[in-house]
């Protein structure tokens, strides 16, 4: 779409968004509520010669894409809880082998097929913990149309800049609903690309990093050694099944995210500065937490919120230095039955209690729900969490 | 084939868009599977339409599985049942559609086939992802417009042929494989009788057109799987033990309908234009060449 200002859905939105980081390579599986995405990448992608391929199932799907960047494209899949479910193993290729792309998860109510065509925000551990092995991830967590949008450049833009799979979790609230969009001209995006190796194919060591932990990336065909392999691996990138090579790497691997992570994190604070209340909420439940902070405050509870973007990396300094400044409580609000709540409570380190408001799938928070929370937490109504 | 005929084992009342091919499919299939069975269902329309809770359909045990594992789920149940003594007299029923069969839930029935389970393996087949909303298949055929493979400026539609499933499954060597249609009752249920009588594996292919996808009527529904047949797209054929060298084709047209009469009955076609039209007339022809179906009348 030509820049300009349209009325557009949060799925359309995350379509445009990785046409303009550059995506041209699309590798998805039909699923609630995701779906859009894959029809508006079907219907675009001839315009800007691309490549979209339907696949048998979202695991092959998540493999072509890993094909398709190291290749050299710029490659993204999009799906939703089952999915990603599937995703899983090779979530973890990805991170292990430093392959940039993005993966959307649209989150559906689970477990198992659930509600798949109601929102949740049950997968939110999943994104951090769901392959195995120990891994440093990034996860964007959009809350309108618009961050669709924005948050799915940015997502190319760190997964490129980092080597890694990162993925953006929109719930389908997000996904489905329609707003005003804003597409800026080319030349307003920064658009970042992976960085390529500066020494010659002879002296070209595939996974030995720079000084921020990333290693340049060299694609297949462009004149360097290009080995990639899930076994843990060295700096040529061969195997090496031993204790020293595999601590080296993950370790580097999980920095490579926690040391730059004051430049991957991303938060929204509203109305915190006095606040004696802090509501935590992410996604679509974030804009019913907008609005109970307002109608909070006109009954005289001074009610702040601290939207996460980045879900990891968290803002754990943050969280704590509003405890530890002497915040009354934080409120979590989530569409699972606690699964935020416990990195907050775990950021707060004991300095003030924290709340869940829990909701199991289907809808989101009314504003008056939480509202109704604040007053018992302002009166000391209510146990810890 | 009158025995069953009162028997309802796949209730009405079921949530099946008017002129649902599905809904015929299963529940004529039932009627002679009979109230001994057992079935497995992967996501899909059919489990949509058919099994929301008060309202399911099945009088029969049930369960759905994830989108790829009916087949596997199946696997476990007729091995179990034998183990536990209780197979004797039990059919055991894998129900996908077309995206459960030959897209995601291709490895797990392959690997049903292999081991050799007794197990009825049925594809109900509408030729793309219905309950997503019309997304492409590879059972999809050449030349359909879906919206993730739209006609339009640059493209035809679905741009390659359809993923011949039959005959992938009759090559594991299984007793019984057919394809068959909602539009020969009899045959289908002839079909059905073979398919669960065997010891081992069977896999049938049925042909069950969606209104709301390949946008015809929904009362032409039993035409338009009639004029498949008629015109030589979907030939109706069994094979024993695997010899697909030596298939029965079970219903022959005396005289074949150009395909253009099924193509332009349903909208999912209305972009094609003569020469694309003469294409797939010309794949046809050469698919019911090798079939021994007559020329074209």
């Amino acid at each position: 779409m030509k820049p300009d200002t349209y009325f557009i859905d949060g799925n359309t939105a995350c379509a445009e968004g990785a046409i303009a980081a550059g995506c041209t390579f699309f590798a998805s599986y039909p699923i609630t509520p995701a779906t859009e995405i894959l029809e508006t990448m079907a219907k675009r992608f001839p315009e800007i010669h691309g490549s979209y391929l339907q696949m048998e199932d979202e695991l092959a799907s998540i493999a072509a894409v890993i094909g398709a960047s190291w290749a050299g494209r710029k490659a993204m899949t999009a799906t939703s809880g089952p999915g990603f479910s599937l995703m899983m193993e090779n979530y973890g290729f990805a991170l292990m082998t430093e392959t940039p792309c993005v993966i959307v998860n649209v989150m559906r109510g689970g477990p198992s097929t659930g509600l798949p065509t109601m929102v949740a925000q049950g997968d939110v551990m999943q994104t951090r913990w769901g392959t195995h092995g120990d891994v440093g991830v990034v996860v964007y967590c959009p809350g309108s149309p618009q961050e669709m949008f924005d948050m799915t450049v940015e997502a190319f833009n760190t997964a490129e800049r980092y080597r890694l799979p990162v993925v953006l979790l929109s719930d389908a609230v997000v996904a489905h609903m329609t707003e005003k969009v804003v597409i800026p001209p080319k030349e307003e995006l920064d658009i970042v690309n992976r960085k390529k190796p500066k020494n010659s194919p002879e002296e070209y060591l595939p996974y030995c990093p720079d000084e921020d932990l990333v290693p340049p990336m060299a694609c297949a065909g462009e004149g360097y050694g290009v080995h990639v392999t899930g076994l843990t691996h060295d700096e040529r990138g061969y195997p090496s099944v031993d204790e020293k090579t595999q601590t080296f790497l993950v370790t580097r691997l999980i920095n490579k995210i926690r040391k730059n992570s004051d430049d991957i994190l991303k938060y929204e604070e509203y109305k915190v500065d006095d606040a004696e209340i802090i509501i935590v909420a992410y996604g679509s439940v974030s804009r019913s937490a907008r609005e109970a902070v307002d109608m909070a405050r006109a009954e005289g509870i001074k009610v702040g919120l601290l939207r996460p973007i980045t879900l990891w990396p968290f803002p754990e300094d943050r969280i704590y230095e509003l405890a530890a400044k002497g915040v009354k409580a934080f409120l979590v609000a989530e569409i699972n039955f606690g699964q935020i709540v416990y990195e907050v409570q775990r950021c707060t380190d004991g300095h003030c209690p924290t709340y869940l408001a829990p909701r199991m799938g289907g809808s989101i928070h009314t504003p008056e729900e939480l509202v109704e929370r604040l007053y018992g937490i302002n009166e000391g109504k209510e146990g810890s969490n | 084939m009158t025995e069953n005929e009162d028997l309802e084992l796949f209730s009405p009342g079921h949530r099946a868009c008017a002129g649902c091919g599905e809904g015929t499919a299963v529940r004529q299939i039932l009627k002679i599977a009979g109230p001994n069975t057992v079935a497995t269902i992967c996501t899909g329309c059919l489990e949509v339409v058919s099994t929301g809770y008060p309202e399911t359909a099945w009088e029969i045990p049930l369960i759905h599985a994830a989108f790829e594992n009916s087949a596997s789920v199946a696997s476990g149940v007729e091995v179990a049942l034998k183990e536990l003594g209780k197979k004797e007299g039990v059919n055991v029923l894998a129900f996908g559609g077309d995206g459960g069969t030959f897209d995601i839930g291709f490895q797990a029935l392959s690997g049903m086939m292999e081991r050799g389970h007794d197990v009825t393996y049925v594809c109900l087949d509408n030729e793309a992802y219905m309950n997503t909303g019309i997304q492409r298949c590879s059972s999809t055929p050449y030349g359909a417009s879906t919206t993730t493979s739209p006609s339009g400026k640059y493209s035809i539609g679905e741009s390659r042929q359809k993923k011949p499933i039959a005959a992938i499954c009759a090559a594991h060597g299984i007793p019984y494989t057919a394809t068959a249609s909602i539009s020969h009752i009899n045959d289908l249920k002839k079909k059905v009788k073979k398919a669960i009588e065997v010891d081992g594996p069977a896999f049938l292919h049925v042909f069950a057109p969606c209104p709301t996808g390949w946008r015809h009527g929904s009362d032409d529904t039993i035409e338009i799987a009639r004029l498949a047949v008629e015109t030589g797209v979907f030939v109706l054929w069994e094979a024993i033990d695997g010899d697909i060298c030596d298939l029965n084709v079970t219903v022959k047209p005396k005289k074949r309908k150009p395909v253009e009469e099924y193509l332009k009955r349903q909208r999912r076609f209305g972009h094609l234009k003569e020469d694309e039209i003469a294409k797939i007339q010309a794949e046809v022809d050469k698919k019911c060449d090798k079939y021994g179906l007559p020329e074209r009348g």
